[in-house]
């Protein structure tokens, strides 16, 4: 089989790529401070909140974009976005009959029903529709147990003494370009408190979808796991196909005490952009962990199919003794697709350890960027590292590229990394066609045994939906 | 079963096989041999459809349909099956998934029923135990890591789980000890009956000693040079290619 016929098999299908036509209450293109405030006065913020935005902003004016990763896109004109859309029927969360029709349709479309009959069975869901919440699954079960699970706005009206002691905690506003850009002008997201000794019944999970065009998406997720808490987080997201490329700037912060374990699973299924490289998301998100309790341990995973631009590092900070740090993810870049993304794993704290596995598919002319920083701090005695970064490649146009980044300050520290490149042979193909086994079959089967390391970490319902999306996005011309 | 006729292949522009002919009878083993380089390999790949080898002349029919018009996989669902020179590693492929897909495609291609995971299982214990193979075989991933021996064994199992109609095994029995190489026998042994053929290319004599062959064919440059029995491969094992060229060119 010829490369190009290979090339053929990689070929996607982007399913999530319709637009819902509902009326939408969206502010014009423009970033200055009245936007600012503009956002803050349409979702009724207290004056604390306000001035936090503030603040932000004006650290943002004074910063500058970041040229260091290993992608290339046209300048963003920040002018030319608009920073907040909502679906102008108002949400009434204590009834799912209230909500716009179009909206649950469109949830149901992207197999994520929000009705009652059929909602999800063992997973909560928060969606969220370009820039707020249009409603929260199974929340009076949660409430039974503890859990608070709700949009970020109505954690900041309800728990306000919660989300001032921990927003901007681990992620401070200044942190980077897009963090900052990101605490001005966030629109809504989803807050998660899991209080001492409680198991979370239920995988938690966010749903996330830009609908309206010209407009960013700016959400913002607190999780904080209390002593002897666990929980599991889902979050998922798509958009339509246009020809504009749109931005995505999101900020994830987790916060875990002692004993505490937070599990956070993404699967990004953004609009990569159309075979050209036209259109597709920016997305630039800045995610981080902090293990502040002894013991503690957070877990990121992720499945990357979509974006065209993916700018994406989430990580650990192990503050507490005995903390652990893990990453597992698979970043498929196709077309003209450029991903950079990676982790950083910080060893602040005594017997702490951190362990990475990164997979990397680049087929078209897609650009595959591992970058990871593994840094052990002087008072982290016996901290230990494991990383492993594969990289495969599909066709001979595109490119994989890694860049650790190791910084060790304690003699005591075992750091190790693995790397691997490898392509999707042609005698791999031919091996399975001779057995009897089609073609885009054969691709699916070889890719899925190479993420198989990162896909036995995500939670059932999403490792399923993890493999068919690999599936659709090899899905191809063939027959 | 299988009728060449005047094949002729080429391999990046140079031609390998130069009008070769071979009939193989239903029921029938025949085992090619030839020095290196005779284009005993090329055979086995362009009879199993390897994209790189391209037919510029000639036929071949299996089972009265023209073999050289389907495409590797309608090959494999028609009854062809290649034991591989090298078979390939497929990291993280589950061997049993592998071969369960595999199967289940070629029913599936016949129109028979797909095998649910329970009933394959049973199935693939039944063939390790009659061709006295470990079950670890099951559980790891497709010849990733294997030993050269265990890659042969694994082709050998794959192929009693398939139950091909036509088997090419393709110097299989390259760097295998007389254990290993009882297993590849056996495997084909069990497996030979009235309806299936068998083209087992060699370099060597010794195989054959446990795969007895109804027919032994002398591949030398591209054709066929000299066929006969059994005896005519022991006889090229004590007196090497040599004469058989010799006579050929004279």
């Amino acid at each position: 089989m010829s490369t190009e016929q290979v090339e053929d098999l990689v070929q996607r299908r982007y399913d999530a790529g319709f637009v819902t036509d509902i009326e939408s209450d969206t502010v014009p293109p423009g970033l200055d401070e009245s936007v600012v405030r503009l956002i803050s006065a349409k979702k009724e913020e207290p004056e604390w909140m306000l001035e936090w935005r503030l603040a932000a902003f004006r650290r943002w004016l004074e910063m500058d974009e970041p040229e260091w990763a290993h992608v290339h896109y046209p300048k963003i004109d920040f002018q030319d976005i608009s920073y907040y859309s909502a679906p102008k029927t108002e949400p009434k969360y204590q009834s799912w009959d209230e909500v716009d029709p179009k909206l649950i349709e469109t949830y149901d479309k992207l197999g994520v029903p929000l009705h009652e009959r059929a909602k999800l069975a063992g997973v909560a869901v928060d969606a969220v529709f370009d820039s707020v919440s249009v409603g929260t699954t199974f929340r009076k079960e949660l409430a039974e147990a503890g859990v608070i699970f709700c949009s970020f706005s109505e954690a900041v009206k309800d728990y306000p003494e919660l989300v001032k002691q921990y927003l901007g905690s681990v992620v401070p506003p200044g942190d980077n370009y897009y963090a900052a850009l990101n605490s001005a002008v966030f629109s809504d997201g989803s807050f998660v408190f899991i209080p001492k000794g409680v198991r979370c019944p239920m995988e938690l999970s966010t749903y996330f979808r830009i609908n309206e065009l010209n407009t960013g998406q700016f959400e913002r997720t607190l999780i904080v796991a209390e002593d002897d808490s666990y929980v599991s987080y889902l979050e998922g997201c798509t958009a339509p196909m246009r020809d504009e490329n749109q931005l995505h700037a999101a900020v994830v912060e987790l916060v875990a005490l002692d004993r505490a374990q937070i599990k956070y699973s993404t699967v990004q299924n953004w609009y990569p952009g159309d075979e050209e490289g036209k259109g597709g998301i920016y997305n630039f998100v800045t995610k981080r962990g902090d293990c502040r309790g002894v013991d503690s341990k957070i877990s990121w995973t992720q499945v990357e199919t979509g974006s065209a631009v993916t700018w994406k590092y989430p990580s650990c900070i192990l503050r507490g003794d005995g903390s652990s740090g893990e990453f597992y993810s698979v970043a498929l870049t196709h077309n003209f697709q450029q991903a950079d993304t990676g982790t950083k794993m910080v060893h602040i704290g005594r017997n702490t350890k951190s362990h990475i596995i990164s997979k990397g598919i680049s087929a078209g002319r897609g650009q595959n960027a591992y970058r990871g920083l593994v840094q052990v701090h002087r008072r982290a005695d016996n901290a230990r590292n494991y990383t492993q970064c594969d990289s495969l490649l599909i066709g001979d146009r595109c490119g994989a590229h890694t860049f650790p980044y190791i910084e060790t300050r304690n003699p005591t520290a075992n750091v190790e990394h693995e790397a691997s490149t490898s392509k999707i042979s042609e005698d791999q193909l031919f091996y399975c066609l001779q057995r009897g086994i089609g073609e885009e079959d054969a691709v699916s089967m070889i890719v899925d045994g190479f993420c198989k390391e990162v896909f036995r970490e995500l939670p059932m319902e999403f490792a399923v939906e993890a493999k068919k999306l690999l599936e659709v996005s090899l899905e191809g011309a063939v027959g | 079963m299988l009728k060449i006729e005047n094949l002729h292949a080429e391999v990046g522009g140079k031609e390998i096989l130069k009008g070769l002919s071979l009939e193989v009878a239903a029921g029938e083993v025949a085992a090619i041999m030839g020095p290196n380089g005779s284009g005993k390999s090329t055979l086995a790949n362009v009879l199993s459809g390897r994209p790189g080898y391209e037919v510029t002349q000639g036929r071949v029919s299996y089972q009265g349909e023209d073999l050289l018009a389907l495409s590797p996989e309608e090959r494999a669902c028609a009854g062809v099956f290649l034991a591989f020179q090298y078979p390939v590693e497929i990291p993280g492929v589950n061997n049993t998934y592998f071969l369960r897909a595999a199967l289940n495609a070629q029913r599936k291609a016949r129109g028979e029923d797909e095998l649910d995971s329970m009933e394959f299982l049973k199935l693939v214990r039944e063939k390790l135990k009659t061709l006295h193979i470990k079950d670890d075989l099951l559980h790891r991933a497709v010849n990733e890591g294997f030993s050269g021996g265990e890659k042969k064994r694994n082709e050998v199992f794959q192929m009693a789980v398939l139950e091909p109609r036509l088997g090419i095994l393709d110097e299989t029995d390259s760097g295998l000890d007389i254990d290993a190489l009882k297993i590849v026998a056996d495997g084909v042994n069990q497996l030979r009956g009235e309806d299936r053929a068998f083209v087992v290319v060699t370099h060597y004599q010794r195989l054959l000693d446990y795969i007895v062959p109804d027919s032994v064919h002398v591949l030398a440059d591209g054709q066929i040079v000299k066929s006969g029995d059994k005896d005519l491969a022991l006889k090229l094992e004590s007196e090497g290619y040599g004469w058989v060229a010799r006579e050929s060119a004279a």
